[in-house]
Order: structure tokens, then sequence, then C-alpha cells
């Protein structure tokens, strides 16, 4: 019965979110604060972790393939699938709900817990959308996170399979060409759009919503990082489902 | 003015308003005390609409709130000032940013002008030099007074104030006490206080609603507080010995 009651309270919070806009010329700053935050903010664990896991994944496709009869060039393109079609999208979206996740219910949990929230109903404004909107406009930047992290993590791959020895470079570029689709990068986008969505509003839905103090605010970020990750795992199943069977 | 009429509210089964009835009048400071469990934050918070009711009706200069459209609704709001317990100061904030935010939010005023605005209401709290510290940087004191700069920088018709004490030494105490009655006067501002503070109601109730298990159990100031035989009342404020002291000789006095 809890579980039902949140659902509707989260999709209620996403409707509030879009009535009675914030000023624009506050919502603008709001909106350049969060990109900072969410989007700047976390560039650099972004590229650090998607260099080595890259690295990884050759290095694990590659002492996996033993067989003389497998041309080396499949290194490159095992590497560029699955860093396109999951790691990039997929388990950096867990990264990031940890990351930004945390970081939006613990944000908004404070205000809550120090009525800085009820200071913004007081005065008639819409603390939904002065808080969870531009948090969401922000995120649609996301996939720029996420290309930078495909072309890392193959960058990565590239790094340690030349200069791991497992294959020649020329070998692993023609890998990475090799089949190439173009809608396996459509479909790795779309997949980021929805993960977004669910990055900006599944946190904020903990975050405003948690009742207490301080400590709770600490558990209510824990509860956010584990809901997101299970809404984005359950999403992607069928997003794959849908999009690539 | 705001005139509350039968106020119920209920969480649950427990009914925590059972059917307040008063006036908060203009130009004055009204103070709702009462022990804790009494019910005064819930009245508080129906009153500024964070809370709904189930019955009962609140006005505000004759506008009853819950029959107002929702922008009607809004207007009253962009009207009240709050000063919450603990401050809420925006963290991310610098302390003039903070007073600055209701006429960004609510007036088309240009830059200069707010800041003008701004200067004015920090200097009006003796904040002149704190323009661009950030609240975590202030004292409890100082916080209070960037509380109160901000909640009258846009001229409000209605202020409220939750325990605008709590925390404080006794001689900021005052100081806050004294700027609060001092504002009301000079902008004829309606001006609600939550309080548990007896010097407070002692120097600034100059009306007094006293609430006891989510009723009004007596209604005064603070000239009358002393001469009431109510003896609920009297258990309560005069719960120390030095105020049953000091009522004794105020009785002994005017005698």
């Amino acid at each position: 019965m809890t579980y039902l009651h949140n659902i509707g309270a989260y999709f209620l919070m996403i409707v509030e979110m879009f009535r009675k806009p914030t000023k624009w010329t506050v919502m603008k700053q709001l909106i350049l604060k969060d990109i900072d935050d969410l989007i700047i903010g976390s560039l650099g664990i972004a590229a650090f972790i998607s260099f080595f896991v890259g690295g990884v994944v050759t290095i694990q496709t590659a002492l996996n393939i033993d067989s003389p009869l497998i041309p080396k060039y499949l290194v490159g393109f095992a590497t560029r699938q699955s860093i396109i079609l999951e790691f990039a999208p997929t388990f950096m979206s867990i990264i990031m709900a940890g990351k930004v996740g945390s970081f939006i219910t613990s944000s908004i949990g404070t205000m809550r817990v120090t009525e800085q929230i009820d200071a913004l109903e007081v005065m008639g404004i819409n603390s939904l959308n002065y808080l969870v909107f531009p948090k969401f406009i922000a995120l649609l930047l996301y996939p720029f996170i996420i290309s930078i992290a495909m072309f890392l993590g193959i960058l990565g791959g590239m790094a340690a399979c030349v200069y791991g020895g497992f294959s020649s470079l020329e070998d692993y570029i023609v890998g990475i060409q090799t089949d190439f689709e173009t809608f396996h990068v459509i479909y790795a986008f779309i997949k980021t759009f929805v993960f977004a969505f669910i990055l900006a509003t599944v946190p904020s839905f903990h975050g405003y919503f948690m009742k207490g103090g301080a400590l709770e605010v600490g558990k209510a970020s824990t509860t956010s990082f584990v809901w997101t990750s299970v809404v984005i795992i359950i999403l992607n199943y069928f997003l794959t489902q849908m999009l690539l069977s | 003015m705001i005139e509350v009429s039968n106020l119920h509210k209920s969480f649950g089964d427990v009914e925590v308003l059972k059917g307040i009835s008063t006036t908060f009048e203009k130009g004055k400071t009204n103070l709702i005390i009462g022990q804790s469990g009494s019910g005064k934050t819930v009245f508080l918070k129906c009153l500024l609409g964070l809370f709904n009711y189930e019955k009962g009706s609140i006005a505000y200069d004759g506008k009853i709130f819950a029959k107002l459209t929702e922008d009607e609704k809004r207007n009253i709001r962009a009207e009240i000032g709050m000063v919450f317990q603990g401050s809420a100061l925006f963290d991310s904030m610098t302390i003039a940013e903070n007073v600055m935010f209701p006429l960004k939010m609510f007036t088309k005023q240009s830059k200069s002008e707010m800041e003008d605005r701004v200067n004015f209401v920090l200097k009006r709290v003796n904040l002149e030099t704190a323009h661009n510290k950030m609240p975590s940087e202030a004292s409890g004191g100082m916080q209070k007074r960037v509380a109160i700069a901000r909640a009258i920088v846009n001229n409000p018709k209605y202020l409220f104030c939750d325990e605008p004490n709590s925390g404080l030494d006794p001689k900021t105490a005052i100081v806050i006490d004294n700027l609060i009655q001092e504002i009301t006067d000079e902008y004829q501002i309606t001006t609600v206080i939550n309080s548990h503070d007896m010097n407070s109601v002692m120097e600034i109730g100059e009306k007094i609603v006293f609430l006891r298990n989510g009723l009004k159990a007596w209604e005064g100031s603070n000239k009358t507080i002393f001469k009431t035989d109510n003896e609920v009342v009297t258990d309560f404020v005069y719960s120390s010995n030095l105020f049953k002291k000091v009522r004794k000789m105020y009785i002994e006095e005017n005698e």
C-alpha cells in the first residue's frame, strides 16, 4: 500500500513540478548552478571511471579470446559494443545515481529539515518547480557526460590493448569500426535521456518528501540511491526489449 | 487584521485544534503561547496556509483564504513575511542575496533599486556590514535578524514569527523582541508570534492568545495577564518562582 501511495505521490510531484513556473530571471540562474553542480561537477569522475573500465573490458575480452581462429580485431569490437550499449548509458547512470542522486536528495532533504522549503511555500513559490525543474533541465545535458564516457571508455580500451600487448593498434581500430550501427548509439542516447529524467526526479522525490532530522537525510540518500538504481535497471530491461529485439 | 473562526485541524484520529476563534489585530504584536503539544505550531502553520484544516475559516483583512483562487492566495502569500524558528535562511546564498530573494521573486525592481532596499533593511536590523557573509558564518542572533530583514524587505502586511527567541541569550532575545515590536509599530503590520518565552510575553504581548489542548483557554494582553485569576494561565506563565514574585509585586504595587 505504501509503495502504491509513493508511486502516486511521485507522479503528482512530476505534474506539480511543471506548474506555477518560477520567474525566468531566477530560474536561469538556478539552471546554470545545477548544470555546474550536476554536469560539470561529474565530468572528472565519469572520465576517470570510463577510461579505466574501458581498459578492464578490453583486457578481460582479450584474455578470454584464446582461440587462434578468432580474429584479434574482435577485442576492439567487443569493447565498443560493451561501452556503447551498456557501460556508458546504464552503468554510468548507476554510478551517477550515487554521485548526483545522493547530492540531490541530501541538498533537498537538508532544505526540508531546516524549513527552507516551508520558507519558499510561505512566500507563495512553487517549491517543486523552484527545486526540481532546474535539475531536470540541467540533466538534459546528461548525454554530454555519456558521450565523453563512451569516447574515453573506447580510448581506455585502446590504451590497455596496445600497451598491454593484446593486439595491435590497427586491429583495435578495425574492431571498433566493424559492423558499426548508428542505431546502437541512438538506442544508447534514448536510454540516457530516460535515465536523466529518473536521476533528476527519483532523488528529488526522496529528498522533498523526507521527514525527520539529519539522520533521516542520510537514510533518504541511501534509499534514493537504491530506488534510482532499481528503476534504472528495470527500465533498462524494458527499453532494451523494446528497442533492440 | 487576521480573523480566525472555529478552526479545526486533525491528524488522523487526533484532533489537534478543536475550534479556535480569535482576531489578530493590525499594528499589534499578537502572541500565541501555550505548553508544548498545545497546538501552537499547527495553528501557526494553518494561518500560513502550510496545513489544510477541516473546519472553520481564516480571513486576511476580510478575505477568507480558503475561498480565494490560486492567484489570489499567491497574492496574499506575497504579503506575508515569516521568521522561522531556525531562521530557514538559504544556505547557498549570501546574507544580502537571502534578503534580496523576495524582491527578485515578486517585484520588477532594477538591481540598484533592490540593492538600495536590501541596504536599508539590513541597516534597520543593524547588519550593515554582513552583506557578503554566508548564513553559516553568522551567529544565531545575526541569523534571526537576517530572517527578520528578509521577512520585511517586501513591505509585508502580515509578519509571522515562530519562536523568534529560541536558542538566543537573554540580551539578544530582548534585541529581537524590540526589533519586532518597532517594525510592527513602524509599518503597521499584523504580527503573530508563536512563543514560549515569558520575557516576550511580558515585554511585547500587546495581545496574547493562550492555547491548551487545542483550545483557546484565555485571551488578553501583557497588562491583563498579571491580574487574571485563570488558574491554567497562571500555572503556565507563573510556573517559576521568579515570575510568581514579579506578579505578586505587580499586584501589590497596583492595589
